[in-house]
């Protein structure tokens, strides 16, 4: 396990660096329980995003598990359990 | 009958100008858009000239969502289709999403972008390489964002032959259209100016290795020994002319009227090569003959024995000096799949505006036989035009485009 926990507001930073931003979706709103997709980040972008925090992070993250956690809460705790 | 297709938008995107507009100004007044390379450092090879697409900043035309997963030439490329599709005032919420699609050509896809990730996996390992790497990289890139960006699900595709590709991804939309899709988006959009893709260009021996900008592009002119490579290109909007007139497309540039493609022998062949076969057989399929066709744009290699073979077949159909030849392309470089279609549209210009673009900076070497427009625009009424391209490892292909009624 990583010595430092994955906040909502380091996942909102990667996302933006790593995908952009859809201009239709308020990310600084409550998005925890916001589905991925509807947030304008489909499978690839998550990849995209899970990689830079594999490195960031210097965890593992396995690519099937992450495209099954669909929103940010479950990304999070993903993150934060491994 | 056969579906008279017609383009009804255009969206430019070159070295010596910014939208439609501005690049047709420029190419009127003969501005040079090539100059050193500043997109990476070029001292250390042999050729240091470049036409660059200047004062391009993505994030003002493209949502930041499209920037981490886009090379330079594909953002150029959804600028100029979205700059088309605004000239052609097509709402594509309102049409049917399979009544649309995409053909584009590519020479070489997202050459700086598979660069830089080809770098962070040597230098850095595996898990440093774009996710979007996976597309980013490909030839038919440009028409999938393009597709994706506007909805259009209808049949897409990429055609893959260098130059001459900015011509026949035009016939395939063309043919698309005859086929039943209403509306397709087509052109080429081109570019890789990074190291891996400059010592790729330098591979064919074609680049000139001149180092002043006036001097270093000069086809049919007896200086002439090779070419500045260019970025940027032509995205077109091309219609079922019926559709365009049921939809009331406000401006109809004109008919695609003809257009054949051809392939040289090989070189140690004793066959004759492709490029006169490519006009008869354009000319043939327009049902127009040699008199028809008031100006030819033409490839333009810059390589004397790639010029001479263009002029023999020029001068062999058309007769010696008996139609205006021009290549406003000396002020951009050659832009590989974009510069067929630039052409393209340069040719739609001239019939709407009744003005041939000139050839700069060159001299006409006298044995070529060519009327060849240099030095400024000259003034003359067109209702046809023959555009020529050319791709590396012998494709030809021809156009004839024909104003409207």
């Amino acid at each position: 396990m990583s010595d430092r926990t994955l906040t909502i507001d380091d996942l909102k930073r990667i996302l933006r660096e790593c995908a952009g931003a859809d201009e239709q979706v308020d990310l600084d709103g409550d998005i925890l329980d916001t589905e991925f997709i509807d947030l304008g980040y489909d499978s690839l972008a998550m990849l995209e995003t899970s990689s830079r925090i594999e490195r960031e992070y210097g965890i593992k993250l396995d690519d099937d598990t992450v495209v099954s956690a669909t929103t940010p809460r479950a990304f999070l705790a993903l993150v934060n359990g491994s | 009958m056969t579906t008279q297709v017609v383009v009804t938008g255009l969206g430019v995107i070159a070295p010596n100008g910014l939208g439609l507009g501005q690049w047709w100004a420029a190419t009127l007044r003969g501005v040079n858009g090539i100059a050193p390379v500043s997109r990476f450092d070029a001292s250390g090879y042999p050729a240091r000239l470049v036409g660059e697409v200047k004062d391009f900043d993505p994030a003002e035309h493209l949502p930041s969502r499209l920037l981490p997963q886009t090379d330079h030439m594909t953002r150029l490329a959804l600028v100029a289709a979205d700059w088309a599709l605004a000239d052609a005032k097509v709402d594509t919420s309102t049409l049917p999403e399979y009544g649309m699609g995409v053909v584009t050509a590519s020479s070489a896809g997202g050459f700086e972008f598979g660069q830089r990730e080809l770098q962070n996996l040597w230098s850095r390992g595996g898990k440093y390489v774009s996710a979007y790497q996976s597309f980013a990289w490909f030839y038919a890139v440009n028409t999938g964002q393009i597709s994706i960006r506007n909805g259009m699900r209808g049949p897409s595709g990429v055609v893959v032959s260098d130059q001459a590709g900015g011509l026949d991804a035009v016939a395939q939309a063309r043919r698309l259209i005859r086929k039943g899709t209403p509306l397709m988006v087509t052109g080429g959009v081109d570019g890789s100016t990074c190291p891996w893709g400059w010592v790729a260009q330098l591979a064919s021996g074609r680049l000139s290795t001149a180092v002043e900008a006036d001097r270093a592009f000069l086809p049919f002119d007896a200086r002439a020994a090779g070419h500045v490579p260019g970025e940027g290109g032509a995205i077109l909007v091309l219609e079922d002319a019926e559709a365009a007139r049921r939809r009331g497309a406000s401006t109809v540039y004109c008919e695609i009227a003809g257009y054949a493609a051809t392939f040289d022998p090989r070189p140690d062949r004793r066959r004759p090569p492709g490029l006169r076969r490519a006009i008869t057989l354009a000319l043939e399929d327009a049902g127009m003959s040699p008199e028809d066709i008031d100006v030819v744009f033409a490839d333009a290699a810059a390589v004397p024995e790639l010029d001479r073979i263009e002029a023999e077949a020029i001068t062999a159909v058309f007769g010696s000096h008996a139609v205006p030849v021009t290549a406003p392309k000396t002020m951009t470089g050659r832009l590989y799949a974009g510069g067929g279609s630039l052409d393209l549209v340069a040719a739609l210009m001239t019939i709407r505006d009744g003005v041939i673009p000139p050839t700069v900076n060159v001299t006409p070497a006298a044995d070529y036989g060519l009327d060849l427009v240099v030095g400024k625009p000259r003034d003359l009424p067109v209702q046809a035009a023959l555009v020529l391209a050319r791709g590396y490892g012998g494709y030809n292909a021809a156009i004839v485009v024909r104003s409207i009624g």
